[in-house]
């Protein structure tokens, strides 16, 4: 599973983008945010607050408990701020 | 006929009015067009605007929010260019130009085009004031002016 980062967490984290393996028992969005937490100090600092971050599954949004299902991209970021 | 473009572009206002004048039979165009503000932050004013953004999913959250305009509204076009990348105070990030028979429907089809990109579409600005650099935190009221359409 490809997993992209943006803005602040992707600073935080220090790469835009990874390949990960999440174990059995990851099956939300929120499981995986908690999952990724651990693999680095960066990671824990970026992911630590999930009420202050949004996610998308293959390039749509969804919310924090949405089940990942066969998504191949998931993509995690601070609130949007265009216009 | 729907217009996506993000782009490192300078926005050309008079090339994007020709596009939605021509070729349609609407009777009414509105258009907004947001520019960056320099405010004065307490590290002082805004020197440069960082716009980053999702490749992909910016673009296919554009085509989803004026397809939505154009079959509420029953446009004749809806444009939506959005600048990314480095930009200073009084340039243009963003323009929405819709095309419709009359003005009620061209009017609020603009405006819910710009409240809702606010909220639906992946964008994230960095801003520099005083050498510094931070993040821009997403607004409330942002999230109430998209609500408000979700309604009707």
């Amino acid at each position: 599973m490809r997993v992209l980062y943006f803005a602040w967490v992707r600073e935080r984290i220090g790469t835009s983008e990874e390949v990960v393996d999440p174990p059995a028992g990851v099956e939300t969005v929120a499981d995986l945010i908690g999952w990724l937490a651990g693999r680095s100090d960066g990671h824990g600092l970026a992911l630590a607050a999930p009420d202050r971050l949004r996610a998308a599954l293959d390039q749509a949004f969804v919310p924090l408990d949405t089940p990942l299902g066969d998504a191949s991209e998931v993509a995690i970021f601070p609130p949007v701020t265009g216009g | 006929m729907i217009r996506i473009l993000v782009s490192p572009a300078i926005i050309d206002l008079s090339v994007e009015m020709d596009r939605i004048e021509a070729g349609h039979s609407a009777g009414a165009i509105a258009t907004f067009t947001g520019l960056v503000r320099a405010d004065a932050k307490a590290e002082g004013k805004v020197e440069t605007l960082e716009l980053e953004h999702y490749p992909g999913a910016t673009e296919a959250a554009l085509h989803a929010l004026a397809g939505e305009a154009e079959a509420r509204w029953s446009l004749s076009g809806a444009t939506i260019v959005h600048r990314v990348g480095m930009m200073a105070p009084g340039d243009r990030i963003v323009f929405v130009g819709t095309a419709a028979a009359h003005r009620g429907a061209a009017l609020d089809a603009c405006a819910f085009l710009i409240d809702r990109l606010k909220t639906d579409a992946p964008f994230w600005k960095r801003e520099t004031s005083g050498g510094e650099a931070r993040w821009v935190e997403a607004r409330a009221s942002d999230d109430r002016a998209a609500e408000r359409w979700r309604d009707a």
